[in-house]
């Protein structure tokens, strides 16, 4: 079977800063990682192959410095990448990249599934991997947290809900995002870091996948982002005080006036 | 200091500091405290192809030599100096393999050891032999198509969870050292017990057991070499090996001066951290000058051998981990000093690395015998020159 998967290098968010007059990340001097959802992605595109057998392919669309994401998940497992990759595609939004992937992904010809982390987080849109399903008018199942079975018809999965989780049953070829219950990634192996070493990575541009002007990019994006802002800071708590009778009262007279109860 | 590493070690150093980091250290204090052997651990060294560094690429491994082996020893042990023996010990029980053993007996048992799927052990010490390893009592008579072993050998590490020991008996008791013979024996062979695990100082999450052989029926082509060659094979092993056990030391002295920096950074008495005491900073800075001294004479040991395959080794090999070993001691103890009456507690990684260093002045050779070692060969050298 073959499978692809879809990353992002993000800013290693663990200890970034706002600039509080744009409301933007603050990205110089920032490390860039493999979006932490995409790692599950990875590690099961990997197990996968290792229990089916097959092939695993990544792709990333990005600037060229993406490419050490690319790299990186060769070193985990993976076998070839690709880095979409082309100044017309520098503003993009969730349509417009969902568009290119999909179109990158067609490019790559046959597959059997996409993977996805479940959402980025730079942006935390969660929209990017069925829309890429969307484009590619193939079925889609998000939050993925176990693959249950899978063959190349048809795979059964658990979808994580907030109060439990959905047994679904989709045909192949078909795009899974997924949750970081799926799985622990392993580290890279020495095999994988000098495959990844040696690897040839090809950079496709936005005429090697037939890609429209006008979808891609800034000039391909719907999204128009209006004000960037910190939410207000929460308004502090009441704190009571006295005997826990008192206490006791307090609260459910308070509740009552706000008519919870 | 700038050691010139290949990409390819580099790629190693960065592999194993990230086990190190992100999968022993948080379980180091686990292991000690129940002695459980680190199965979770070996798995993901397995998997990480770090089993392998030393051994040649046609028998599945890396073919990086002891500098490889020392760099990954190394780099676990700034972590954990007794988990990392899975591994080290590992290498121990397969250098009789590497060195003295014939083709079918590489391509039966190398392959797995490299992949880590199976684990090594050495079986030379005995209750009666320790730095006098000729004195061992274990003998293998031969019958027919076997060689029948019978005796014990004690304080082998990794013995119960390896699967593949090199052992040594007396094939010729009449003939002393050249009597002694080099054999590959299997867990599960019938006659082949292991006896109780041994509670030690430190390397706690290393096992330590006996090996009991009663009529354990070895098949002849299992003999390494030929009979009567096991003591130079036992020595040619200890040559490679000891640079491991350096690297196991160095390691440790490494992870307890870092250690011990960080801590004089933050550790606050009259009114300013210790460390701009000079009293503390004289000792940090010969804990580091020393540290970097045995790094360089292991280093530069490592090189030697892998680039004179055959050749013998035994002085530089002796002095390095002679000279580790020591410094591991020291650097050890004055770093629980630093730490005051917390490095003295539990809570805290140094008084663990104290006891860890301890056994890399004894096993695989004594400092006194390394001393020995050294002396020896400095007379033998001079004597030849006349």
């Amino acid at each position: 079977m073959h499978f692809i998967v879809c990353i992002k290098q993000v800013p290693n968010t663990t200890n970034v800063q706002i600039d509080s007059s744009t409301g933007t990340l603050k990205r110089e001097g920032v490390e860039s990682i493999i979006n932490p959802f995409d790692e599950y992605a990875i590690e099961e595109a990997v197990r996968l192959k290792e229990r089916t057998g097959g092939k695993a392919t990544v792709i990333t669309m990005g600037p060229p410095q993406a490419e050490t994401a690319l790299r990186e998940a060769i070193a985990r497992g993976i076998d070839n990448a690709i880095l979409v990759t082309d100044r017309a595609f520098a503003g993009a939004d969730t349509w417009a990249t969902s568009y290119t992937l999909a179109n990158a992904i067609k490019a790559i010809g046959s597959y059997d599934l996409i993977l996805c982390g479940k959402q980025a987080t730079d942006g935390d849109t969660a929209q990017v991997g069925p829309g890429i399903a969307e484009m590619l008018d193939i079925p889609h199942v998000a939050y993925v947290k176990k693959i249950e079975d899978i063959n190349d018809k048809s795979a059964r999965v658990e979808r994580m809900m907030e109060d439990g989780y959905d047994l679904i049953e989709m045909p192949l070829p078909g795009l899974m995002t997924v949750v970081k219950e799926i799985n622990t990634p392993r580290l890279p192996s020495l095999r994988g870091m000098m495959a990844s070493k040696k690897a040839q990575i090809p950079h496709w541009t936005a005429q090697t996948i037939n890609a429209e002007k006008n979808n891609i990019g800034l000039t391909g994006s719907p999204t128009q982002v209006m004000k960037i802002f910190s939410p207000p800071p929460r308004p502090g708590g009441q704190t009571l005080a006295g005997s826990q009778e008192e206490m006791a009262e307090t609260l459910v007279e308070k509740l009552r006036q706000a008519q919870i109860i | 200091m700038e050691y010139f590493l290949t990409e390819e070690q580099q790629m190693i150093v960065d592999l194993a500091r990230k086990i190190a980091q992100e999968k022993i250290k948080p379980v180091r204090e686990h292991y000690d405290e129940t002695e459980e052997f680190p199965w979770p651990i070996v798995e993901e060294l397995a998997k990480a192809d770090l089993c392998g560094v030393y051994i040649p690429q046609e028998y599945g491994g890396f073919g990086g030599g002891v500098m490889n082996l020392v760099l990954v020893v190394e780099e676990l042990c700034k972590v954990d100096g007794g988990i990392s023996l899975a591994l080290a010990a590992t290498a121990l029980g397969t250098f009789p393999i590497l060195l003295g053993g014939n083709e079918e007996q590489k391509k039966k048992y190398l392959p797995d050891i490299a992949s880590g799927k199976k684990l090594a052990a050495f079986g030379l010490t005995e209750p009666e032999a320790g730095s006098d390893a000729t004195s061992m009592r274990t003998t293998a008579k031969k019958e027919g198509d076997y060689y029948v072993l019978n005796g014990t050998k004690c304080f082998i590490t990794n013995a119960g969870d390896a699967e593949t020991y090199t052992v040594f008996a007396k094939t010729n008791p009449g003939r002393g050292p050249r009597g002694i013979s080099c054999f590959i024996l299997e867990k599960g062979m019938k006659g082949f017990e292991f006896g109780k695990k041994e509670k030690k100082m430190g390397i706690r999450a290393s096992s330590t057991r006996e090996l009991i052989f009663n009529n354990c029926m070895v098949p002849r082509e299992n003999l390494i070499g030929k009979e009567g060659h096991g003591l130079l094979i036992a020595q040619g092993t200890l040559d490679t090996s000891r640079p491991g056990v350096a690297a196991q030391a160095l390691g440790i002295a490494a992870g307890a001066l870092e250690e011990a920096i960080s801590y004089a950074r933050t550790r606050v008495q009259f009114g300013q951290p210790i460390s701009s005491f000079q009293a503390i900073q004289h000792m940090l800075a010969d804990m580091a000058t020393e540290v970097e001294a045995a790094r360089c004479l292991l280093y530069q040991t490592a090189r030697m051998m892998d680039a004179n395959p055959g050749k013998r080794t035994t002085k530089e090999s002796a002095m390095s981990k002679l000279y580790a070993s020591e410094v591991a001691m020291r650097v050890t103890t004055n770093a629980v000093q630093i730490f005051g009456g917390y490095g003295y507690i539990r809570e805290y990684p140094v008084e663990k690395m104290m006891r860890d260093a301890k056994i890399t002045q004894i096993y695989e050779g004594t400092s006194q015998i390394q001393r020995n070692e050294i002396a020896l060969n400095l007379i033998k050298e001079n004597a030849a020159k006349k």
